[in-house]
């Protein structure tokens, strides 16, 4: 891959982009957060959960996936595209079953660290109530499909990361799930506590077992700094303002 | 059945396809027609037979509607429960097999003879209502013809022969593009004359936009493809037919096939390919065999195969059958059917001119196109632009059904009016069309005068007319139960939102919908629209936002006239616990 180097505005701010980034690494590396759920550095994109949709051009994708071309306008921290995001979150909060404050993920869940940056108060949404059973077969680890925003993110880890393929999807549409491979349940796979994809969720869905949380609620990773601040202390470039 | 002798079976289906990983839907397929349905067991058994992890052929077999994962019964009665099909008396029909049946829909006879499913369009709006029972399509149903169909099943004789058994052909217009007459090896003789550049500029005359309904012009599409780097180049046709009220490429299938494959096959010579795939949708299996047929002809008349008419110029055609999923005719999402997985559609860019089928640069064009293609290096791209209107160049094949005298296939120019097409099939007292099907538009008369045009009124072909009496927001209702249904469930928006949808336009036909719920429907809508990843989720929300649109008083004459009404139905989520506890709160006196 070359290495060109070209400008991209975001926000009306100018970003230097490399040939072969995505939009939204190429905004990462100047400090510039587009919130995101499904996306981890660490994989190749999967384009589930929309968050990062962004402007190109006056027209909506997801930045994750889309190439950086010289002279790229993007919109990004616009009032209307956060509405559409925090909708989003809204519907993956009550597609599935999220109770905050008993979750042990709570503080160090993103799908719950968008809602407070987003400024969700509650969904306006019906909840759908889903019925879903705890996958708690495997010795390590245990999947609780309430919690699951089939982000696709442990199916990816353990293909791209660990050499394995121990999740998948079943069905479609609302009725989608994450499967895994074998009929016996996560603890007839072959997943590894020290896989990738046991610790890769965004959420409260894949669990490690036997561990209780050793940072008390209020000082997770989220209570007292939101989600991408880490990005944004990055930022070199100055936000026009 | 003995596990020893199921796998045996598996393992034969799996040696027909060569084994092959991207053969997964044929071996499906095949596995299917065995045993009946694919259980956990035969899941475990394909992984083993093709080398595939058995999640990898979960992912694929659970996300297509027509393969069943628990045993049903000998036969399958797949009642179409479509838009225009319950407008023309489905809902009675299946009154009339739950009754002769003794079970309901979704259901199987306890003595395994028959089961009873719904399903969504199958290509048969203009003889509706209509079913495919053991992939047979059976039209024109009554409930009194209900009784003889069971009987037959139940006798487990053959229902091809049952005089319901016939499909019109309904071709009611010809044009001289599509449905003109046609002389096979016509175009192929004159494209190998040319060079692929000098057929490519030929299709540019032309102006030949895709009929698909995306309207991209064919001469860029083949132009880029052609010039994309790549180890091989593909040509694919969208036969997947699938937006609710569309049925002519099922009459070009029938009628002219010879055109279609010889676009391909000029397709092919345009941009390099030397193979080609037909993507048949599974309700269209029943002319599997003649097609077949016809391509078998087609190679021993050299047109077909190595070293066409002798020019050293190679090309062949696998037709693929798929399994039952509407998202499956969006190009990205074909081409991953294409390659034996679950039909998610893929992020653009990169677009499949330039990474497609294996990832290798592949052109995706509807039927219709095709043929038009064909006709244009027959007859030449001047003769072709000659047709139509504006920026539309050429006919169209319009599918159209619903209330008019005369529902069918129709080869029409372009910038024909909406007034001058309910004219041509007898159609009077319209209250509205559903133009370009469920994601098309809604149009009130007001818009009658619109044209057929695709930068105006672009179109696949579905045209579904309701005449004055028709409850249409009801009708709204079933187009967004069908995207509810046919959702991949791939990305959050399309997946959550489309349920949303249904449930806010639900709330609001019930009567206890207010103006806010109105106003929040209408916010969801745009939100479906613009942040799904295709274009089943951005144009999901099309009923309701046409229709908000162009009827808004359908809609306030629904209204509650409360400030507020909360969805959340207090009494409904205590019932359970009511029950059990056996007591009964009076929640209205603590609420008022
Ligand atoms: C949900 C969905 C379903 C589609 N179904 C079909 C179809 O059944 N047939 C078709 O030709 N195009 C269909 N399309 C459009 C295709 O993606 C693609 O644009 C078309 O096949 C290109 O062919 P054309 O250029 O000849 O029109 C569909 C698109 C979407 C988003």
């Amino acid at each position: 891959m070359s290495n060109e180097k070209m400008t991209i505005l975001i926000d009306g701010v100018a970003v230097e982009a490399t040939e072969g980034q995505t939009i939204l690494q190429a905004a990462a590396d100047a400090g510039i957060y587009i919130p995101r759920l499904c996306n981890h550095k660490d994989l190749l994109p999967g384009g589930h959960c929309r968050i990062c949709t962004v402007k190109i051009n006056g027209r909506p994708g997801s930045s994750c996936t889309f190439p950086v071309a010289d002279g790229l306008v993007i919109e990004n921290d616009t009032d209307e595209l956060n509405a559409m995001r925090r909708a989003i979150v809204e519907m993956l909060f009550v597609e599935g079953n999220h109770y905050c404050p008993s979750c042990e993920a709570s503080g160090n869940c993103e799908l719950q660290a968008l809602g407070y940056r987003l400024g969700m108060i509650n969904p306006e949404y019906p909840y759908q109530e889903p019925k879903n059973e705890i996958d708690a077969t495997h010795d390590d680890v245990y999947i609780d499909r309430d919690r699951c925003v089939l982000c696709g993110r442990c199916a990816r880890a353990s293909v791209q990361l660990d050499g394995k393929r121990v999740f998948g999807f079943d069905g479609r549409g609302l009725g989608t799930r994450i499967a895994v491979n074998s009929p016996d349940g996560l603890g007839g796979t072959n997943l590894s506590v020290d896989d990738r994809a046991a610790t890769i969720c965004p959420t409260g869905c894949l669990r490690v077992k036997g561990q209780g949380p050793d940072i008390p609620v209020g000082q997770r990773a989220y209570d007292s700094t939101p989600i991408g601040s880490d990005i944004e202390r990055k930022q070199t470039v100055k936000q026009a303002t | 059945m003995a596990v020893e002798q199921q796998r045996d079976i598996i393992s034969q289906v799996a040696e027909e396809f060569g084994r092959s990983p991207a053969r997964l839907l044929d071996v499906a397929r095949g596995v299917h027609a065995r045993l009946g349905h694919l259980s956990e067991e035969s899941i475990g058994f394909i992984a083993e037979a093709l080398g595939l992890e058995r999640v990898r052929v979960r992912d694929t077999i659970s996300f297509y509607h027509f393969f069943a994962r628990q045993p049903r019964g000998r036969s399958t009665v797949y009642l179409c429960n479509a838009v225009v099909e319950r407008m023309k008396g489905a809902d009675a029909v299946a009154k009339a097999f739950e009754e002769a049946t003794g079970v309901k829909m979704g259901e199987t006879t306890p003595d395994n003879a028959i089961s009873l499913a719904y399903t969504a369009c199958i290509g048969l709006s203009d003889q509706a209502p209509s079913a495919l029972v053991n992939g047979i399509p059976l039209t024109n149903l009554t409930p009194a013809d209900v009784p003889m169909i069971v009987e037959t099943l139940r006798k487990g004789e053959d229902v091809s022969s049952l005089p319901q058994a016939k499909v019109k052909k309904n071709l009611l217009k010809r044009g001289d593009i599509v449905f003109g007459a046609m002389d096979p090896g016509a175009a192929i003789r004159k494209a190998l004359a040319l060079s692929p550049v000098e057929l490519i500029n030929e299709m540019s005359v032309s102006r030949l936009r895709g009929r698909g309904g995306a309207g991209f012009p064919t001469s860029m599409k083949w132009s880029f493809c052609r010039t994309a780097k790549g180890e091989a180049h593909y040509v694919v046709c969208n036969a997947d037919e699938g937006e609710p009220g569309t049925f002519k490429d099922r009459v070009i299938l029938t009628e002219c096939p010879d055109l279609l494959f010889e676009g391909m096959t000029v397709a092919g010579y345009a941009i390099g390919a030397k193979k080609g795939f037909l993507y048949l949708r599974a309700e269209y299996e029943y002319m599997l065999a003649r097609l077949e047929t016809v391509l078998a002809r087609r190679r021993d008349a050299g047109l077909l195969g190595t070293n066409i008419l002798g020019k050293g110029f190679d090309f062949d055609i696998r037709i693929q059958v798929g399994g039952g999923a509407y998202v499956c005719g969006e190009e990205s999402a074909l081409i991953e059917s294409l390659e034996g997985k679950r039909g998610a559609p893929r992020d653009r860019p990169p677009f499949p001119v330039q990474k497609g089928y294996r990832n290798q640069p592949t052109s995706v064009n509807n039927v219709e196109t095709l043929c038009c293609a064909a006709r244009i290096v027959e007859k030449g791209g001047a003769w072709f632009s000659a047709f139509g209107y504006e920026d539309s160049k050429g006919t169209k094949a319009l599918s159209i059904s619903g209330d008019c005298e005369r529902p069918g296939v129709y080869e029409v120019e372009y910038g024909m009016t909406l007034q001058d097409m309910l004219d041509m099939v007898g159609a009077r007292n319209v209250q509205a069309i559903q133009f370009g099907g469920p994601s098309g538009q809604c149009i009130a008369p007001d818009g009658f005068g619109r044209r057929l045009d695709f930068d105006d009124l672009a179109t696949g072909g579905s045209v579904i007319i309701f005449g004055e009496d028709r409850d249409l927001l009801e009708y709204m209702r079933q187009f967004t139960e069908f995207f509810t249904e046919e959702s991949c469930g791939w990305c959050a928006p399309c997946r959550v939102g489309t349920t949303l949808l249904l449930k806010g336009l639900e709330k609001i036909l019930e009567g206890s919908g207010t103006k806010s719920d109105l106003e929040a429907l209408k916010k969801l809508g745009a939100t479906v629209k613009a942040m799904s990843r295709c274009g089943l989720g951005q144009t999901a929300a099309n009923p309701i936002l046409t229709t908000m649109e162009n009827f808004p008083g359908l809609y306030e004459a629904r209204l509650s006239k409360d400030e507020f009404i909360p969805s959340f139905d207090l009494a409904k989520a205590l019932e359970e616990g009511c029950a059990v506890t056996g007591r009964n709160p009076d929640l209205e006196e603590k609420h008022a």
